[in-house]
C-alpha cells in the first residue's frame, strides 16, 4: 500500500513542479464558458437553460487536453518500464496514476466551478448539482482517457489521437451528466451516471495496464 | 553472515555508520532454453540456452544492433518470446537498468531513490547509504535535473541498492561513467555476487570484476 501511496505522491509532487500544465487546463476551461456568452448572446435566461451544458462541454474539452501527459513522461524517462517491475502490479500502477490524474486534472476543475456558476449566472442549487455530476462523472472521463492514453502511449505523436479515440465511448458520461442537471429528469440518470463512473473506474486500470504491455514490445 | 558483511565491507564505511537491513543470501538460479526472439519479421536470436547458478555473471557481446538489449528485454519480460522457457526471473525478482534512467528531473536525488524504493521494497541499503556508496553521497537535496549523466548512471546503481533483488539484468552500465565510476560499479558487482546474486551484462567494455570465475560471455550474432 505505501508503493500505492508513493506513486500517487509522486505524481503530485511533479505536477505541482511543474505548475503551469494543470493550471493551464483551469484556464481553459474557464475561457471557453467566458466565451459562450459572447456567442450566443447575453440572453441570461437562455445562459441559465443551456448552462448545464456549457460546464460539461468545457470540462470534457480540457480533460481531453490533459490526458497525453497520464503516462507519455513516464514512457519517455522509461518509469514505465521500470514499473513493471515493482512490487504493484501493472494494474494498480494504473490505478494509482489514475487518481493522481484525477487530483491534478479533475479536482482543479471541480474548484473553478463557482467561476462558472457566475458567468453562467446559475442558481446556486443549479451550482450545487453541476459539482455533483462533475464528481461523478469525471472519474468515468479519467478511466477512460487512461485508456485512450495507454493505447496510444507508443505513437510518437500520439497527443491528438487519443482524445478521438475515447470521444465515442464518453459520450454516455456526458449524456447521463447532463441529464442528471436538468430539474425535470428524475434520478434515473444520476443512477445510470453512477453505474457507469464505478464499473469504468473498476475496469480501465486492467484495460490500461493490459494496452501499456502491449505498448512496451 | 559471513557473506552479509562481506557485503557491508566492500560498500565502504557509509553503509557501516548506520544499521542497515542486510538480506539473507539469495540463490537464483535463472535458466533460459530454446529462446528464439523475433523483432518484426527480423529473427534476432534462435535456440539460445544457458543457466546462471548463484554469482553467476553472464557477459552478452556482440556488434550494434544484434539483439542484446532486446535480449535483456525479454528476460526482464517487457518483450515477448516466441519460443523457449525463462525460469528463475520472477518480476519482483529483478532489477532491470538501461540508458533510460526512470528518473525525472524535477525530483531531487534523495526524491527519486526514495521513490523506487517504495515501488520496488525497501529491503536493501538506506537512501543515505546508498548515495554514499555509489559516490554521490553530498548531493541528496539537489534536483536530479541538475545532475550530469555519470551522476544519473550512478544514481540508477543506487536503484539497484535500495531494494535487494538477486537478477540485475544491465544494458551497458558503465556507458556515461568515468574510471573510478567503473571500478565502483565492479565492486557493486563484485558485492552483489558475495550475496549469491546474479547478473547479465550486455557490455563493450572489460568490466573491472574482482573474481572472474564464474564469469561466462556469450557472443551474439554470427558466432554464437
Amino acid at each position: 500500500m505505501s508503493a500505492f501511496r508513493a506513486l500517487i505522491g509522486r505524481d503530485l509532487k511533479l505536477a505541482f513542479r511543474a505548475g503551469g500544465e494543470a493550471l493551464t487546463l483551469v484556464l481553459f476551461f474557464v475561457m471557453v464558458a467566458v466565451i459562450v456568452p459572447f456567442a450566443i448572446g447575453p440572453d441570461r435566461p437562455q445562459l441559465t437553460r443551456l448552462a448545464p451544458g456549457i460546464v460539461w462541454i468545457a470540462a470534457f474539452l480540457s480533460m481531453l487536453l490533459g490526458l497525453d501527459r497520464l503516462f507519455r513522461n513516464d514512457d519517455e524517462d522509461g518509469s514505465l518500464t521500470l514499473l513493471r517491475h515493482a512490487d504493484l502490479p501493472l494494474e494498480a500502477v494504473v490505478a494509482a496514476k489514475v487518481i493522481a490524474h484525477w487530483l491534478v486534472t479533475a479536482l482543479p476543475l471541480l474548484l473553478a466551478t463557482p467561476v462558472l456558476a457566475l458567468l453562467l449566472s446559475m442558481s446556486w442549487a443549479q451550482w450545487g448539482q453541476t459539482v455533483l455530476a462533475l464528481t461523478i462523472g469525471t472519474p468515468a472521463l479519467v478511466s477512460f482517457g487512461a485508456l485512450g492514453a495507454a493505447v496510444t502511449v507508443g505513437l510518437r505523436r500520439g497527443g491528438l489521437i487519443a482524445p478521438v479515440l475515447i470521444l465515442p465511448l464518453s459520450i454516455p458520461i456526458m449524456i447521463f451528466g447532463v441529464g442528471m442537471m436538468d430539474p425535470l429528469a428524475g434520478g434515473g440518470a444520476t443512477l445510470f451516471l453512477i453505474a457507469l463512473s464505478l464499473v469504468v473506474t473498476a475496469f480501465s486500470p486492467f484495460a490500461a495496464a493490459l494496452a501499456l504491455r502491449v505498448a512496451g514490445e | 553472515m559471513t557473506l552479509a558483511s562481506g557485503h557491508l565491507g566492500s560498500l565502504g564505511m557509509a553503509a557501516m555508520n548506520q544499521p542497515t537491513p542486510v538480506s539473507e543470501a539469495f540463490q537464483p538460479h535463472l535458466s533460459v532454453s530454446g529462446l528464439t526472439v523475433r523483432r518484426g519479421e527480423r529473427l534476432l536470436f534462435a535456440e539460445l540456452t544457458f543457466t546462471l547458478e548463484p554469482g553467476g555473471v553472464l557477459l552478452l557481446r556482440g556488434p550494434n544492433g544484434v539483439g542484446k538489449s532486446t535480449l535483456l528485454l525479454t528476460l526482464a519480460g517487457i518483450v515477448h518470446a516466441e519460443a523457449g522457457t525463462l525460469a528463475g526471473l520472477e518480476r519482483t525478482e529483478l532489477h532491470l537498468l538501461n540508458y533510460q534512467s526512470g528518473l525525472k528531473g524535477r525530483l531531487t536525488v534523495s526524491e527519486n531513490l526514495k521513490f523506487w524504493q517504495a515501488m520496488n521494497g525497501a529491503n536493501g541499503l538506506a537512501v543515505e547509504a546508498a548515495l554514499d556508496a555509489v559516490g554521490i553521497g553530498g548531493l541528496g537535496g539537489l534536483e536530479a535535473g541538475y545532475l550530469s549523466s555519470g551522476q544519473l548512471r550512478r544514481l540508477s546503481l543506487a536503484r539497484l541498492l535500495v531494494s535487494e533483488r538477486p537478477v540485475w539484468l544491465l544494458d551497458e552500465p558503465s556507458a556515461a561513467l568515468d574510471a573510478e565510476g567503473e571500478t565502483l560499479l565492479g565492486r557493486l558487482l563484485d558485492a552483489h555476487r558475495r550475496r549469491g546474486g546474479i547478473a547479465v551484462v550486455a557490455t563493450h567494455h572489460d568490466l573491472l570484476l574482482g573474481d572472474k570465475a564464474g564469469v561466462e560471455t556469450l557472443i551474439l550474432g554470427g558466432a554464437a
